[in-house]
């Protein structure tokens, strides 16, 4: 398409626009004091961001169809390429290592803090990974084993006095089999289903721990949390903040251990296979059911253990940090960082986690960016920010 | 399992029904007006749960965003009312220029986010499609957040009080009489849309083969643009008449609405039209009894195990056909 037919489609769409913004984007009413005011300059700005961004979007709608028709199949990202080179793996596994063992000594609490937040994520995500990635099955209700874990660690400490290094495995096994009591019933069916029932999965955990005062406390949330002890030991506030950082970075390597092994192991084929051709994989003979529910109950497992980090880590929980945003904030981290690759899901976690933090001044667009960005990545990068690499396995003939 | 069905369905029957009864004798005025207060919630959900069921039944997606088309209708007509209403103009004309704007802007926003988010896409893997929803989803409440206001707004009724009808208000006010009326009208005219006319015989025929329709000279994307036009105006429409019962919205109203009416679309069976319609009104006459009866806190629980308890046995809803997943 010639130039000048691009600017008039895109002045056109930019029109569109600023015809379909004007009653939410320009006028504003005060219902109480019964004023309204017109935002004019909103209504120009709608024009121009939308006229470039549409440019944008057609310019790359078009390269997007080009490659199809080209179709090239080394496309291995960059970092992929990088860790597989031994000359610079080395080094900077070594780099990553150093920063985060000097981190909590070198920043102050502040920032250990939130890195704890986002390696917490990261653990997250790598959970809904294995369910979203890796098995292709649309959890909307992590967050359920996520407060899941949480108040088991809360409330079993509140009533029995359990410590956090009892209560972390028992938790795990809590998430698992809370994920497969729910995914028992629920994974029979196809796919889209399967997101709107752990939506209300979620939801449901959470009116329930909002009303049921005398389990739960309900919504005033059950404080004093303690934090994890050291064979016994009590750290003081900063040192526990150093130590819960390092229980934190332990989780996240054990994590990304079983998970790498998972990934490649006789069952992780199974559920890629699963994600990419049901049909054919059940015709290979796998047990379509039980092998979605082994993915759904291991990623229930993460996300309990993460919930009790959470729960030692602030000290007070209540049902308010167990909402749909939460679900749908890992969710994003998957999706975008790349679904099934465990780099991407990490790369994305730090980034989306930790960069709102950074820049408050912008972090009530974070939702509205979250949004934009999972259309944007779906339209244009289905394989997300950093795309996993399927293993080449190679045939080793027996020398004789 | 089909045994194991039909004795719990009997059994579950006979216990509501029992309970029915015993309720209805105790005191039917009671009865009635929760009778009449769900036939009214069901009646919102049969609005907003046809977008839901006609885009399914025609691309196979759930349209995530569709809540918060209904969201925005409330939201235009929420605007262009109080705008009208401060310049001084005549209520009767204010509510009908709102319930156009919304209708309007509505199907504008459902025609564009089908066209950013779900045309490129057509040849994806559904969990792409599907995650574009859910993000177009967010991408709306927030837009309307910042745009406006994350405060609940009042919302003055436009519907006034008939004069005619003051002997019977106390069971049912004239708003809930005039949304079951309106809803009634809006599926008596899709019908007709959907049955007689050449639009909807081209819907009927994309959603049952769209390559095959294609061939035959059906423009299948002016197609999916209509019905998702179509199924954006009876939200629309949804999302005006529940603020003028309710009196107050916010930019999150359409996450709820747009649920439960999809736990209504496949209570009925997803892709069938009066499906959606019938599983509307059970969901929002049992809902209703659920909170009159039982405990008002737990009614999205209820709903959702509803969801639960449909899909475990009866995954194609109350209407639906079972067909075999192709290949």
């Amino acid at each position: 398409m010639p130039i000048k037919n691009q600017i008039k489609q895109s002045l056109i769409i930019a029109f569109w626009f600023m015809i379909l913004t004007f009653p939410i984007m320009v006028i504003k009413v005060n219902t109480i004091r019964h004023t309204i005011d017109f935002r004019w300059a909103n209504f120009l700005w709608v024009g121009i961001v939308t006229f470039f961004a549409s440019m944008i979007w057609n310019y790359f709608l078009r390269r997007n169809e080009e490659q199809k028709k080209t179709d090239i199949a080394d496309d291995i990202p960059l970092i992929h390429k990088l860790l597989q080179n031994d000359r610079f793996r080395r080094p900077f596994l070594g780099l990553v290592a150093a920063f985060f063992i000097a981190y909590p000594f070198v920043f102050p609490m502040y920032h250990t803090s939130i890195m704890i937040s986002a390696l917490v994520y990261v653990m997250l995500g790598l959970g809904l990974n294995i369910v979203v990635g890796l098995a292709g099955l649309l959890d909307l209700g992590y967050v359920a084993f996520y407060a899941v874990g949480a108040y088991a660690y809360a409330l079993l400490n509140l009533h029995f006095g359990l410590s956090f290094w009892v209560v972390l495995p028992m938790s795990a096994f809590l998430g698992t089999l809370f994920g497969v009591l729910l995914g028992y019933p629920v994974l029979r069916l196809r796919g889209d289903y399967l997101a709107i029932v752990t939506l209300g999965f979620g939801e449901i955990i959470r009116i329930v721990l909002e009303n049921w005062d005398d389990f739960s406390n309900g919504p005033r949330g059950i404080g004093d949390i303690p934090a994890p002890s050291f064979f016994g030991h009590q750290f003081g506030q900063h040192d526990a903040m150093i130590y819960m950082y390092f229980i934190v970075i332990g989780l996240v390597l054990m994590t990304i251990f079983f998970v790498h092994r998972l990934e490649h192991s006789k069952i992780g084929r199974a559920w890629i296979a699963l994600r990419d051709d049901e049909i054919a994989c059940q015709a290979m003979g796998i047990d379509k059911f039980k092998t979605k529910l082994t993915a759904f109950a291991l990623g229930a497992t993460w996300a309990a253990m993460g919930g009790v980090v959470f729960a030692a880590k602030t000290s007070f929980i209540n049902p308010m940090s167990f909402t749909i945003w939460e679900s749908i904030t890992i969710l994003c981290v998957v999706v975008i960082g790349g679904m099934g690759s465990a780099i991407g899901v990490i790369a994305g976690a730090l980034v989306l986690i930790l960069l709102p933090e950074y820049l408050r001044a912008v972090a009530e667009y974070r939702m509205l960016v979250f949004g934009a960005l999972q259309v944007i990545v779906m339209v244009f990068k289905p394989d997300g920010l950093i795309k996993s690499v399927r293993k080449v396995y190679t045939f080793k003939a027996r020398e004789e | 399992m089909r045994w194991i069905s039909i004795g719990l369905g009997l059994a579950v029957t006979g216990v509501i029904g029992f309970f029915a009864v015993r309720e209805l004798l105790i005191d039917p005025l009671y009865f009635f007006e929760l009778f009449l207060g769900g036939l009214t919630r069901g009646s919102i959900y049969a609005l907003i749960a046809l977008g839901y069921t006609m885009v399914y039944g025609i691309i196979q997606l759930i349209n995530f965003a569709h809540g918060e088309i209904y969201m925005i209708g409330a939201m235009t007509a929420l605007i262009v009312a109080s705008v009208l209403g401060l310049w001084g103009w005549n209520t009767a004309v204010i509510a009908i220029l709102a319930f156009v704007f919304a209708i309007v802007y509505s199907c504008a926003y459902g025609f564009t986010v089908e066209k950013i988010a779900y045309k490129p896409l057509r040849h994806a893997p559904r969990l792409s499609a599907l995650i574009s929803a859910i993000g177009m989803s967010l991408f709306l409440q927030n837009y309307v957040m910042l745009a406006q206001t994350p405060e609940y707004l009042p919302f003055r009724t436009l519907i006034p009080d008939f004069h005619f009808w003051e002997p019977y208000a106390h069971i049912i006010t004239s708003v809930e009489l005039t949304i079951i009326i309106t809803t009634v009208i809006v599926m008596i005219l899709l019908g007709i849309l959907i049955k007689f006319t050449r639009i909807g015989k081209a819907m009927r025929a994309t959603a049952q083969d769209k390559v095959m329709a294609a061939l035959l000279g059906i423009n299948v994307n002016n197609v999916i643009s209509a019905t998702f036009v179509v199924g954006s105006a009876t939200a629309a429409i949804g999302g005006v008449l529940i603020a003028c019962h309710v009196g107050q919205i916010n930019f999150f109203i359409g996450f709820l609405a747009g649920l439960k009416a999809f736990i209504a679309a496949v209570l009925g069976g997803i892709g069938s039209i009066p499906g959606a319609v019938l599983g509307s009104l059970v969901l929002g006459i049992s809902e209703s009894y659920f909170t009159g009866y039982f405990w008002s806190e737990y009614e999205d629980v209820f709903a959702f195990s509803i969801l639960v308890l449909i899909l475990i046995f009866r995954p194609s809803g109350i209407l639906g056909k079972h067909d075999a997943q192709k290949v």
